[in-house]
């Protein structure tokens, strides 16, 4: 009989009292969302198609036009490029964030999520997660034509591989800074739109594709020690070596100055965007 | 019986650069295992209500219980025994129907062979098994309601709240949503129903409270409040102003309630709709009066504010849009939508 089936037999869902159960759950919570937000990264297929075929004109387009114009020293052009090539890709990536925010936040889904039983934290931690998944994948697609267009890291796997960890845990810094940026746009469109202005001159006017000693003076202070250069110079150093970067300092000097930033962007921005997520009705 | 919601002088003031008491000291009960309908217009404080007892939105003043636990106090606690079922359908489009029934279940950290079962489940009984694997993008209006309403009920929750369940559905999937719902207080679930027709509230609510600016303005079941205003409207529209006018003084006589002269139209309220209106008509004849149309329908939640409060439900002006927010600039275009599509069921309340 149908009203028996429907008759309240468990009484609601369990609710928790004790930190570890709370604990628990915001991992499951978590892990739950990641699940359901990189099902719809599957699900829509050409987005990311999309997402890595602009970092791949970027290679193609410096890598083969502008490159020749652009000097060095040291290394050959391609060996300094695609280090600034992957943190523009993670740093566009992490943009995503305040895209999915904002569009759970349009759709409604994040109403559903707030009357639910789950852990509070698991909406920003699935969905900068998530992110941080879909940026290991674009990673690595790009070292792939980054090794077919010529690039050669110098400095062995593990420094590589220690190159993308510093670059990966930057972008995840940033998911939480665009975590804020969605939460307080009125929808997904505008949340692009106003990401845009905020990465656009981080990722050029920087250390990224020419060396900052070809811009005038004044500009240079900034371009060598904004986040994303001492990101990429870190990167830079890791793969091919710190005297690519042209500055004379050490791999440590940038290695430690990127952890710094990475650091200090998450220790602000989480709080914030935890707090704008409780306030955002 | 025992009361399973309890709303004592809530009040919730939205500040922005207007400021919008949403809630004006509502109080209201709901007895445990019956349906408790809040009838009211756009912008009334329906939602607001809804969005307080199920721990969304923290009231300013007052107090709400839920099963006798305070919503601010106790919000994961109520969290755990309630189910919410929006107007929006607030499903994920990129996931299919089973994989959101999935998540709200894991959500609600119920163990995974219990939330694959109940997904089995809940998608036999809202007729979803054939789309179950299908992603949303493909689902109808009517499906997707089915489905937030199956994700409502994944936890089996004690009390269910319904916001506007059938706003913006067909005649056809608005009826068969309410015979899901009906089945679903069979089962000696609390609900507490929010909706613009009275049709709805009449038919599946055995208590009403009527709600107008943040404040409850009547209480009751449906049929007292039928008995209050009548069970049927009798409209006439005649050639001429005069004539309305002689019209309405004839009517006055008929009903119990005084008639309601706009221009060439006259409005009354009647108990007994086919005796009032074949005295009216033999009472026009006689007098040489001759309408253009006669008809008799069934009240609107609009002749019950009239009637009320004297005044219509209000239309919300288009300069006024800066004020509102997302959610209500998405309720107010889905209904301009959907006024295009059924101009009958609700230009006269949207």
């Amino acid at each position: 009989m149908t009203t028996a089936t429907l008759a309240p037999t468990v009484s609601g869902a369990p609710h928790s009292t004790g930190v570890f159960t709370n604990l628990k759950w915001l991992v499951s919570d978590t892990l739950t969302l990641t699940k359901r937000n990189l099902l719809a990264v599957t699900r829509i297929p050409e987005a990311l198609f999309f997402s890595t075929v602009q970092p791949i004109m970027f290679v193609l387009l410096f890598r083969y036009v502008f490159g020749g114009a652009i000097h060095t020293g040291p290394v050959p052009y391609v060996d300094y490029l695609l280090p600034g090539i992957f943190v523009q890709t993670v740093a566009f990536g992490s943009v995503s964030t305040s895209i999915g925010l904002a569009e759970d936040l349009q759709k409604g889904i994040i109403e559903r999520f707030r009357a639910l039983p789950m852990s509070r934290g698991a909406v920003l931690l699935g969905r900068t997660t998530a992110d941080l998944v879909r940026n290991v994948f674009v990673v690595i697609i790009m070292t792939v034509v980054g090794l077919l267009v010529g690039f050669r890291p110098s400095e062995g796997f593990a420094s590589f591989m220690a190159g993308i960890g510093l670059i990966l845990l930057f972008a995840y810094a940033l998911s939480w800074f665009f975590a804020i940026v969605g939460l307080s746009a009125p929808n997904s469109e505008t949340a692009q739109v106003m990401s845009f202005p905020l990465v656009f001159p981080l990722t050029f006017i920087s250390a990224a594709f020419v060396p900052v000693g070809s811009m005038p003076s004044w500009l240079q202070g900034f371009a060598t020690y904004q986040p994303f250069s001492v990101t990429i110079s870190a990167c830079r150093s890791l793969m091919v070596g710190a005297a690519s970067t042209g500055t004379g300092r050490s791999t440590t000097f940038w290695v430690v100055q990127s952890l710094a930033w990475t650091i200090g962007l998450l220790i602000i921005f989480i709080p914030l965007a935890i707090r704008r997520y409780r306030t955002r009705t | 019986m025992s009361i399973a919601i309890e709303v004592d002088n809530v009040q919730k003031t939205f500040r922005g650069k207007r400021e919008v008491r949403a809630l004006d000291g509502v109080s209201f009960a709901v007895t445990e295992g019956t349906v408790f309908g809040l009838l009211g217009p756009n912008g009334s404080g329906k939602t607001t209500a809804v969005r307080v007892l199920t721990t969304i939105l923290r009231p300013d003043g007052g107090s709400a219980h839920v099963l006798g636990n305070d919503v601010t106090k106790k919000s994961a606690l109520v969290r755990s025994l309630i189910g919410l079922a929006g107007q929006y359908a607030a499903v994920d489009e990129n996931l299919t129907g089973r994989e959101n029934l999935q998540m709200v279940g894991k959500l609600n950290h119920l163990p995974s062979s219990f939330v694959a079962t109940r997904a089995i489940e809940l998608l036999d009984q809202f007729n979803l098994t054939d789309a179950g694997d299908r992603p949303l993008k493909t689902y109808s209006g009517g499906m997707r309601r089915r489905l937030d309403l199956a994700a409502a009920l994944v936890a089996r929750p004690t009390v269910l709240f319904l916001d506007e369940p059938t706003t913006g559905l067909d005649p056809q999937s608005r009826n068969d949503l309410w015979e899901v719902i009906e089945r679903l207080v069979g089962g000696g679930t609390t609900v507490l129903l929010t909706t613009q027709y009275l049709e709805e509230a009449d038919r599946l609510a055995s208590t009403l409270a009527v709600i107008d600016h943040g404040k409850v303005i009547a209480e009751g079941t449906p049929q007292s409040m039928k008995a209050n205003f009548g069970a049927t409207v009798l409209e006439v529209s005649l050639p001429t102003i005069d004539d309305a006018q002689r019209t309405g003084a004839i009517l006055d006589g008929l009903g119990s309630h005084a008639s309601v002269v706009n221009g060439t139209q006259v409005e009354v309220t009647v108990d007994n709709g086919p005796q009032v209106a074949m005295a009216a008509l033999r009472n026009l004849d006689a007098d040489g009066i001759a309408p253009q149309t006669f008809n008799l329908r069934e009240p609107s939640l609009d002749d019950v504010f009239l009637s009320l409060t004297g005044h219509r439900t209000e239309v919300e002006e288009a300069d006024e849009d800066d004020n509102l927010t997302p959610r209500q600039k998405r309720k107010k275009k889905r209904l301009a939508d959907l006024e295009k599509a059924l101009p009958i069921q609700t230009g006269e309340y949207a």
